[in-house]
C-alpha cells in the first residue's frame, strides 16, 4: 500500500516536471512567418455591421474591402472595389466596379453583392449597430452587372469617407443564407486576409489571401499568417512581447513603452492618433437650469483664463510623449476643415490670473473637474489650474456614468477626449458637440448654423469657409480648451517592418518581415 | 440532523435571494446601462433605442422580478453584447474556471498541510515562525501583483513557463500558484492548531508509550484527526477561489467565467454579470452549506446548537 502511493506521487512529480519544462513558451514570429498580435478588447462578432470597437475596424480592413479606399498618407479617396466613381448630382453617386475580384470562397464580387450589402446596412429593420455609417443612404440600385447607383437622402459630404472607412462589401449568396450571427463566426470577404480559425472572443487566425486582386491600392499581403489574440491585461501583453510570445502590441502606457524601447529586440513608435483631449466648460449655464447655484464658466474671461492656465506643451511632451502635439483648434489638425487660423492661448499663468481677477475672481474659485481616462493627465491639469487659483476637485468616473451626468446637466467642467471614429473630417468632431446636442454646453446658435452649413454642403470651398468661421468663434469664445493629441505606443519586434498611421488602424497587410 | 439541514437550507435560499437582489440594484446604479451598451460616441437616438429595446426604461423592481422569474425557469437571458444565450456562454467557459479553482485548492492544501504539521511539531520555534511567514505572505500579497511578479520571474527572466492563455497544463501553473497561495494561511493555521490540540491529547501519549514510530503517530493518529475541519474549510475556500479567479483570469488571459465577468462589468453586459454573480454566489452558498452539514455530521455538538 505504502509503496503504491509513493509510485503515484513520483509519477505526478515527473509529469509536472515534464509539462513545465518541455512545453516551453511558443516562439513564433519571423521564423514560421506568423505574426502574433494581441488586443485588449474582444469582439462581440466579426460582422463589422454589428460590432462597435476599434478592433472591429482593424479586423474589417484585413478581411473585407470597401468600395473606396482612403490613402492613409494623403487622405485622398481612391477606388478599391470600385473601378471608378462620379457624382451624378448632389444626391446620386455612380460607382463602376472592378471585374474579376473574388470572394474568399472563389465566387466573383458583382453589383448584386454591393446592392445587397449596402441596402441591408441602410435598412433600419436590420438593426445594424453602426447606423450612422449607413443611414445617409436612401437606396442602392443596380445599373448593370458591374455598375450601381447610390442614392442619398440629403446631400452628405462625408459619403466618400464612410464608403472608404465603413461599409465593407459582403458576399450576398453567403450572407443572405447564413445571416449575421453565423457570418460573425465565419466571415468571408474579398480582403487581403482570409479567416482560417475563430475561437470567439479568444483567438482568430488569418491567412494570406493568395488570390487578392492585383491592382488593389492596399497592396499585396506579405506575412503568411496572423494570430490575433485577446489579452486583457497590458502587463501580460508586455511580458509576452518581451519573450517573443507576441510580435506586436499597441496602446502601451508611456512608462512601459519607455522600458520596452530600451530593449534590444523591440521597437517602439509613439504614433499620433486622431484622438484629442480637451476641456469642456458650461458656457451656456446649462447646469444652472439643473439646480446648480453658480457657474463661473458663463464668463468669457474665466474660460479664457482656463485656456491660458493649462500648459499643453508640457503635458504633450512629458506626459503623453512621442508624437503628441498641443492643439488650439477644436479638431484634429489633419481633418478636413480644421483650420489652425484661430486665437491661440499659449501657456500664460500670469494672464490667466489677471483675467480671473477681471472676471470677479481675484482669489480664484472652487469647482469640480470630471474625467474618465488618463488620471495622470487630469492631475497635471488640476495642478496647472491650482497655480492660477482655480481649485478643481478631480472626480474620475466610468465613461457611461460621466456621459449620463453630463447629459443630465450636472457637469460644469470636464476633461474629455474624442477620437472622431478616425474620420478625417471636422463633421466627426466639432459638429458632434456644437449643434445643440445634449452634451453641447456652449449652445451658440451662430456656431451651430455655421457647422450645419458645412455639414450639408458638398462644395469643399463652402464647407471649409463655414468650418473656419465656426472654429474661430469657438476659440474666440473659448468654449473648449483643446489640449493635445493622443499617441498610441506601437511596440513590436525589430524583425517587423510596420508603419502606424494617425487614423489608428494598424495595417498588417502592409507589414513584412525584415 | 434533518431539522438542522432544513434550517440551513432556508438560510441558504435567502442568502442567494439577497445577493441577487443587491447585485442587481448595484449594477444598475453604477451607470446607465443603455449608454454603456450603445458604445462611446453613440447618439441620443441610439441610446434611447437601446434603452427601450432592452427594457431599461421600466421600473427597477419590475426589471428584477422579470429577470428572477426567468432565472428560476433556467433562462438567464441573452447577452445584449454578444447576442448569445448567457447559459451557453457560461457553459463554454466554466471548465477553465473550475480547472483553475480546483487546482489552486489542491495547491493550497499541498503547501499548507506540510507547513502546518511542521509548525505544530515545533511550536513557537523558528520553524514555526518561518512556516507562518511563508503562508501569511500568501495572504498579504495581492494575487494580481504576485501573478505579475511570477510572470516577470518565470516567464520573462527564466522563460520556464508560458505567460498567458490556456493551451496546455503548463499554462495553468502560474495562475494556480497565484490563486492557491492566497488560501494557504487559513489552512495552515487550522492544521497547526488542530495538530497542537491532538498532539497533546491522551491517545497520542499512549501511542508514544507503546513505542510507535513518530512519523506513524503523526500521520495515522494526529493528522487524520486534525484534518477533519480542513475538509469543511476546503469547500468554502473553493468558493473563494472561484470568486478570486476574476482577477487572476484577466492577468493570465484565461478565458473563464471570471474573465467574462470582469469584461462584462466594463461594458455593462448586465445579464452576463447578473448570471455570473448568481452562479458564483450559489456555488459559494451551496459549498458553505455542504461544509456546515459536513461539520455537523463530523461534530455532533454543532447539531445541538
Amino acid at each position: 500500500m505504502r509503496k503504491g502511493w509513493r509510485k503515484v506521487l513520483m509519477g505526478v512529480v515527473a509529469t509536472v516536471i515534464t509539462v513545465v519544462f518541455v512545453a516551453a513558451p511558443v516562439q513564433a514570429g519571423k521564423k514560421d512567418d506568423t505574426l502574433n498580435i494581441a488586443f485588449t478588447k474582444e469582439l462581440e462578432t466579426l460582422d463589422r455591421y454589428f460590432n462597435t470597437a476599434r478592433e472591429g475596424i482593424v479586423f474589417a480592413r484585413h478581411v473585407f474591402d470597401n468600395l473606396l479606399w482612403r490613402d492613409p498618407k494623403t487622405f485622398e479617396y481612391k477606388p478599391l472595389l470600385a473601378k471608378s466613381y462620379r457624382w451624378v448630382d448632389n444626391l446620386t453617386l455612380e460607382v463602376t466596379l472592378r471585374k474579376g475580384v473574388k470572394f474568399h470562397d472563389g465566387t466573383e464580387m458583382t453589383a448584386d453583392d454591393v446592392v445587397y450589402t449596402l441596402n441591408f446596412a441602410a435598412n433600419p429593420a436590420n438593426k445594424v449597430k453602426t447606423q450612422r455609417y449607413s443611414n445617409w443612404i436612401k437606396k442602392v440600385v443596380k445599373e448593370g452587372p458591374y455598375k450601381v447607383k447610390i442614392l442619398l437622402k440629403t446631400p452628405f459630404p462625408a459619403a466618400l469617407e464612410f464608403l472608404s472607412g465603413a461599409n465593407p462589401i459582403y458576399p450576398k449568396h453567403y450572407y443572405a443564407k447564413v445571416g449575421p450571427k453565423k457570418f460573425g463566426l465565419k466571415p468571408i470577404g474579398t480582403g487581403p486576409y482570409k479567416v482560417a480559425e475563430v475561437e470567439p472572443g479568444k483567438r482568430i487566425v488569418l491567412v494570406k489571401n493568395p488570390d487578392y486582386f492585383k491592382d488593389s491600392p492596399k497592396g499585396q499581403p506579405h506575412i503568411g499568417k496572423i494570430v490575433w489574440r485577446t489579452l486583457p491585461e497590458k502587463n501580460t501583453q508586455v511580458a509576452e512581447l518581451m519573450t517573443g510570445g507576441l510580435d506586436w502590441i499597441w496602446m502601451v502606457p508611456p512608462d512601459q513603452a519607455k522600458k520596452l524601447a530600451a530593449m534590444p529586440n523591440i521597437k517602439v513608435i509613439a504614433a499620433e492618433t486622431m484622438r484629442i483631449g480637451y476641456l469642456t466648460m458650461d458656457a451656456a449655464g446649462v447646469t444652472l437650469k439643473h439646480g446648480m447655484k453658480n457657474d463661473p464658466f458663463t464668463k468669457l474671461k474665466v474660460r479664457q483664463a482656463v485656456n491660458y492656465a493649462v500648459n499643453r506643451e508640457a503635458i504633450a511632451k512629458n506626459l503623453v510623449g512621442g508624437q503628441s502635439k498641443p492643439v488650439y483648434s477644436a479638431c484634429f489638425p489633419s481633418q478636413f476643415g480644421c483650420t489652425q487660423d484661430v486665437v491661440k492661448y499659449e501657456y500664460n499663468p500670469a494672464k490667466a490670473r489677471k483675467l480671473l481677477a477681471e472676471a470677479g475672481y481675484p482669489d480664484g474659485f472652487t469647482t469640480t473637474l470630471y474625467g474618465y481616462r488618463n488620471r495622470d493627465f487630469a492631475a497635471a491639469i488640476v495642478g496647472d489650474l491650482a497655480a492660477v487659483g482655480i481649485k478643481a476637485k478631480l472626480v474620475m468616473m466610468k465613461y457611461s456614468a460621466l456621459r449620463e451626468k453630463l447629459r443630465g446637466g450636472k457637469v460644469q467642467f470636464a476633461f474629455l477626449t474624442w477620437g472622431s471614429y478616425s474620420i478625417n473630417d471636422v463633421s466627426a468632431i466639432t459638429s458632434n458637440f456644437f449643434e445643440f446636442q445634449e452634451d453641447d454646453l456652449a449652445r451658440d446658435p451662430v456656431v451651430r448654423d455655421l457647422l450645419l452649413k458645412g455639414d450639408t454642403s458638398i462644395d469643399p470651398k463652402v464647407r471649409k469657409e463655414a468650418y473656419r468661421k465656426a472654429l474661430q468663434r469657438i476659440a474666440a469664445q473659448a468654449y473648449w480648451a483643446p489640449l493635445f493629441t493622443y499617441v498610441s505606443n506601437n511596440c513590436f519586434t525589430k524583425d517587423l517592418d510596420f508603419t502606424p498611421y494617425p487614423d489608428a488602424v494598424p495595417r498588417f497587410y502592409q507589414a513584412r518581415w525584415k | 440532523m434533518l431539522q438542522y439541514t432544513l434550517k440551513r437550507l432556508v438560510v441558504t435560499f435567502f442568502v442567494i435571494l439577497v445577493v441577487s437582489l443587491v447585485s442587481f440594484m448595484l449594477i444598475r446604479v453604477s451607470g446607465d446601462p443603455a449608454i454603456a451598451l450603445a458604445g462611446e460616441g453613440a447618439t441620443q437616438q441610439e441610446i434611447e433605442y437601446v434603452r427601450h429595446h432592452y427594457g431599461f426604461d421600466r421600473p427597477l423592481i419590475i426589471q428584477y422580478v422579470d429577470w428572477a422569474k426567468k432565472a428560476l425557469q433556467g433562462d438567464l437571458g441573452e447577452s445584449p453584447y454578444f447576442n448569445e444565450p448567457v447559459l451557453k456562454m457560461i457553459r463554454e467557459r466554466i471548465g477553465v474556471t473550475m480547472t483553475l479553482g480546483v487546482s489552486a485548492l489542491l495547491f493550497a492544501l499541498f503547501v499548507s498541510i506540510p507547513l502546518g504539521v511542521l509548525a505544530s511539531i515545533r511550536p513557537n520555534t523558528w520553524i514555526d515562525r518561518v512556516a507562518l511567514t511563508i503562508s501569511v505572505m500568501g495572504q498579504a500579497m495581492p494575487s494580481f501583483w504576485f501573478g505579475l511578479i511570477m510572470i516577470i520571474f518565470f516567464g520573462v527572466t527564466l522563460r520556464w513557463l508560458p505567460i498567458s492563455g490556456s493551451g496546455s497544463p503548463a499554462h495553468y501553473v502560474m495562475p494556480t500558484i497565484a490563486l492557491g497561495y492566497y488560501a494557504t494561511p487559513a489552512f495552515m493555521r487550522l492544521i497547526r492548531s488542530g495538530m497542537l490540540e491532538v498532539l497533546s491529547s491522551d491517545h497520542i501519549r499512549t501511542a508514544r508509550a507503546k513505542g510507535l514510530r513518530w512519523g506513524k503517530i503523526l500521520y495515522k493518529h494526529a493528522l487524520r484527526n486534525a484534518i477533519i475541519p480542513v475538509v469543511a474549510l476546503a469547500a468554502v475556500q473553493l468558493g473563494f477561489m472561484l470568486g478570486g479567479s476574476i482577477v487572476i483570469e484577466s492577468v493570465f488571459a484565461l478565458h473563464g467565467i471570471g474573465y467574462l465577468a470582469w469584461v462584462s462589468i466594463g461594458r455593462s453586459d448586465l445579464p452576463v454579470v447578473q448570471a455570473i454573480i448568481l452562479l458564483l454566489s450559489m456555488i459559494y452558498v451551496v459549498l458553505t452549506f455542504l461544509g456546515d452539514l459536513l461539520n455537523a455530521f463530523l461534530d455532533p455538538r454543532i447539531r445541538v446548537r
